[in-house]
């Protein structure tokens, strides 16, 4: 590529970036208006909105659901997919591809549609209370993602070792434990830490699984944005920028970004 | 071990998802054919006629179709770009590439609510530089929800461009160039077609996306419909089970349909490859 060329294509390249990053800081900066009339540029500074999240009791409590629900989920989530994800890297066997493909469709299943189906059945038809639905929806909301993400690190895991364990006298679980484990530990945590902000994140299906008295922090946001444009929502925002950097950054130093190029 | 431990490692994951949600979904996808305890297609030929459903049915495909054509257009300069940079400052692109696309899409959608509104950023700007005389609607319409999407998808597309242009030898490239060939010949006969593969898996991710994307459409859209926010009001506002259990159905049938397209195509333009 000659100079000119690649001057140009940096050009283009950094507006599309400031397309994606400009909205983003835009939040950030009208976080700090003293009114409560949400605007850019803001009219002065105030921190007054960043008080408001911890005094209105509703942003408090959907936040600790939010991480209970995301936290048990993952925990669940990490004793159905470890086993499974186990199974489909190390071994060869008959209906592997059907058993993958139904690992992972969670994914391909849009979110509004598992929302509405856990609402009719695990809700109605089950009768398990609302709390216990949006708990199982998140775990299957993460279940796919941990899978992914342990499943390509066991890939990158030399198997002769585990053999060797056992040569030398380990039990296969003791081998698994001992060998296994400590050499996909950071896979584990990025698997872990991928699937949080998947069911953090997640709307369409707690939308569904959510209602007066029981609300998850992403779906008070929404119900808080129809109602009022006040900076509290532009504040909550940051905060939330903030916890995803620290996540990418962990997720980073563990498998590396090149995780999300991979398809 | 033997096969039949295989299995048994698999077991609590595949009795979970099939209790709590492979039973859930036949059931309610079995439900939309039964009328008076009967076989029926009567509830979708109805449905498939109906005036109002086709708009809202047109609208999440316009505007779906809208989002990937933005978001081919605008990923693959950054892809190439991306591609071609060097140490820290690549890591630094990915990394602002990749940032986006872990952010909550209620903080994404919220940011475009603060520019498109009618005292919005853009509408201020606008007006102050004389272009308009009265602020724009832009904010609840389809084009705010196709500008709320392209900027949630967008990092997506990129970063799986990215993910097959690094692969893709750039001798290719110079061989070509060698050869005769211009730079604008050799990137759309070379470059181009050995990206195809991922620019396909790319759509498939935008297309399917957009196409069932419930937050973007719910704070840009207002009372404008998309079939995922149809569903939702038919659940919950209305509470018309069947409806929704009809929309769920026929959102499934397209998602699917649409992927294997998709995919198709990726295997028509790369018999041979990954």
């Amino acid at each position: 590529m000659n100079q000119q060329n690649h001057f140009a294509l940096g050009l283009i390249t950094f507006s599309i970036f400031l397309f994606l990053l400009g909205p983003l800081a835009i939040i950030f900066v009208a976080s700090f208006e003293p009114t409560s009339v949400l605007q850019f540029p803001p009219t002065g500074f105030s921190l007054e909105w960043y008080q408001n999240i911890f005094t209105v009791s509703a942003f408090m409590d959907t936040f600790k659901l939010s991480m209970f629900v995301s936290l048990l989920g993952n925990l669940c989530a990490l004793l159905l997919g470890i086993p499974a994800a186990y199974a489909l890297s190390r071994f060869d066997f008959r209906g592997k591809g059907i058993l993958n493909a139904i690992f992972v469709s969670p994914i391909l299943i849009p979110g509004t549609v598992l929302g509405f189906t856990f609402l009719r059945y695990l809700i109605v038809s089950y009768s398990l209370p609302l709390e216990a639905a949006l708990f199982i929806g998140h775990t299957i909301l993460m279940l796919p993602f941990i899978i992914r993400v342990i499943a390509s690190s066991m890939a990158n895991f030399d198997f002769s070792i585990e053999e060797a364990a056992m040569n030398l006298g380990s039990s296969r679980i003791g081998a698994f434990f001992r060998v296994i484990i400590p050499n996909i530990k950071s896979g584990i945590i990025a698997g872990v830490l991928i699937a949080f902000l998947e069911s953090f994140n997640n709307v369409d299906i707690s939308v569904f699984l959510t209602g007066p008295g029981l609300s998850t922090l992403p779906i008070q946001m929404l119900t808080y944005v129809e109602h009022y444009f006040d900076p509290t929502v532009a504040a909550i925002s940051v905060l939330l920028m903030i916890f995803t950097a620290v996540f990418m950054f962990l997720i980073e130093r563990l498998v590396g970004l090149s995780h999300f190029t991979k398809r | 071990m033997k096969q039949s431990g295989r299995y048994l490692l698999l077991l609590p994951g595949l009795l979970f998802l099939a209790i709590f949600m492979l039973i859930p979904l036949v059931l309610t996808i079995s439900s939309t054919f039964v009328e008076d305890g009967n076989f029926s297609v009567s509830g979708y030929l109805n449905f498939l006629t109906d005036a109002y459903f086709l708009d809202i049915l047109w609208t999440t495909l316009y505007v779906a179709l809208l989002t990937t054509f933005c978001c081919i257009v605008l990923a693959f300069p950054v892809a190439y770009y991306i591609s071609r940079v060097k140490g820290s400052k690549k890591a630094l692109l990915l990394m602002l590439a990749i940032f986006p696309l872990l952010v909550s899409p209620i903080v994404r959608s919220f940011s475009w609510m603060i520019i498109l509104g009618r005292n919005g950023l853009l509408n201020d700007f606008l007006l102050s530089i004389g272009m308009i005389q009265e602020p724009l609607t832009i904010l609840y319409t389809p084009v705010a929800v196709a500008i709320g999407l392209v900027h949630l998808f967008l990092p997506l597309m990129i970063v799986t461009l990215v993910g097959v242009m690094e692969n893709i030898d750039t001798d290719y490239i110079r061989a070509a160039e060698s050869l005769g060939a211009s730079k604008t010949t050799a990137f759309l006969k070379v470059m181009f077609p050995l990206c195809m593969p991922g620019l396909l898996i790319g759509c498939t991710l935008v297309f399917v996306g957009s196409f069932t994307a419930y937050t973007t459409p719910a704070l840009l859209g207002g009372q404008q419909r998309v079939i995922s926010t149809f569903l939702y009001q038919n659940a919950i506002t209305l509470n018309d089970w069947n409806t929704a259990a009809m929309i769920a159905t026929i959102m499934i049938v397209l998602t699917f349909f649409i992927t294997g397209i998709f995919q198709k195509l990726a295997t028509k333009l790369n018999p041979g490859g990954s």
